[in-house]
């Protein structure tokens, strides 16, 4: 039984799929954020290969199929995006004034927090891509010498925590306008941010895609200069 | 047929993406390229909105499940992060609700002011 799980080319995007369901299905019944499809479905997935002793390697082997699918649906982001081009123009000062500012934030809490719990300019450098797309994150990390594998854990959590926060953030710091709210989600937490974002409204998907490239672009820009600060 | 000349197109330009990966030496992946060139495409008319827009809205559909192999793949790591984990969670948390307020509030704060402007 084991060996058929770890061999099969299926089972890995099924149990994806049926954890996801089940996300669904109790957030749809419960009503509360932590029931978080995405989290859900992390959980159930960890929880089915720990139980059935199949390791993350033949998993990953069906499943890899599933992260195949992320370029070209990234690509489709620009979709939304550009049928929300009209609203994107008018609005292009509060845009990029909200990215910088988050991607500023982002640099400056996470130097805050590193003095705070001493930690070494290694791993310092290793955060501070965190909250933007993993390709990116991942070749900055190397630029400045950090930790690759830690930065992209960093990177997944930020954008799961994000993705289960955003609605209680947002109604915390009362962001009310769809494009701000599309803008926190994207520069926060990047494409899986994005994945909420999406579920909340058009033009809050559009913004959140937009806000996946350019605090990219802002963080390879910014981060060696702030690298330096410790 | 349609989807296939959808599908076609999507891959398309993930592939061309794919290519400026290769050439240019800077940490940008090929989707983000994608994402580019699919929206000048757009603009310029060169692909009508319709020509993939029952494919893409698929894919962004089914866009969440496409995080679970690598978030499960968290697990590999854990040998990594065990010794830091209590200082990276905290920091990934307090930062992350950070700048999503930061970039929620000056968003919203230059709209309304440049809406009063208006009036």
């Amino acid at each position: 039984m084991r060996e058929l799980l770890c061999n099969s080319t299926y089972f890995g995007v099924l149990i994806s799929l049926i954890g996801y369901g089940l996300g669904v299905v109790l957030k749809r019944k419960f009503k509360k954020a932590i029931f978080n499809p995405l989290l859900v479905s992390i959980i159930f997935v960890i929880a089915a290969l720990l139980v059935l002793g199949v390791d993350y390697e033949s998993y990953n082997n069906s499943a890899k199929y599933l992260s195949y699918l992320l370029t070209p649906a990234t690509v489709c982001l620009a979709i939304p995006l550009y049928q929300q081009l009209e609203l994107l123009k008018g609005n292009y000062k509060a845009i990029l004034g909200g990215i910088v500012s988050g991607a500023l934030a982002s640099f400056i809490s996470v130097f805050a927090l590193a003095k705070l719990f001493n930690l070494t300019h290694q791993q310092y450098v290793t955060l501070l891509p965190k909250s933007i797309t993993t390709a990116i994150g991942m070749g900055v990390s190397q630029e400045l010498g950090g930790i690759v594998t830690i930065t992209v854990a960093v990177i997944i959590i930020t954008g799961v925590l994000g993705n289960i926060m955003a609605e209680f953030v947002c109604k915390l710091f009362r962001i009310k306008e769809p494009v701000a709210k599309g803008i926190a989600l994207g520069t926060s937490s990047h494409a899986i941010g994005t994945v909420k974002a999406m579920e909340i409204g058009e033009v809050e998907g559009a913004m959140s895609s937009l806000a996946i490239a350019v605090t990219g672009l802002v963080t390879v820009l910014g981060a060696s200069f702030f690298a330096n600060l410790m | 047929m349609r989807h296939i000349k959808q599908f076609g197109i999507i891959l398309g330009v993930s592939f061309i993406g794919e290519v400026l990966k290769y050439f240019i030496h800077l940490p940008i992946p090929a989707s983000i390229y994608g994402l580019v060139i699919m929206l000048l495409l757009l603009i310029t008319k060169v692909v009508s909105i319709e020509q993939v827009k029952d494919t893409g809205s698929y894919l962004i559909e089914i866009m969440p499940v496409m995080f679970i192999p690598a978030a499960v793949g968290l697990i590999t790591m854990w040998n990594e992060l065990k010794a830091l984990w209590l200082p990276l969670f905290v920091i990934t948390v307090v930062t992350t609700v950070i700048v999503m307020a930061v970039a929620g509030r000056v968003t919203q704060f230059i709209i309304r002011m440049e809406k009063r402007q208006k009036e």
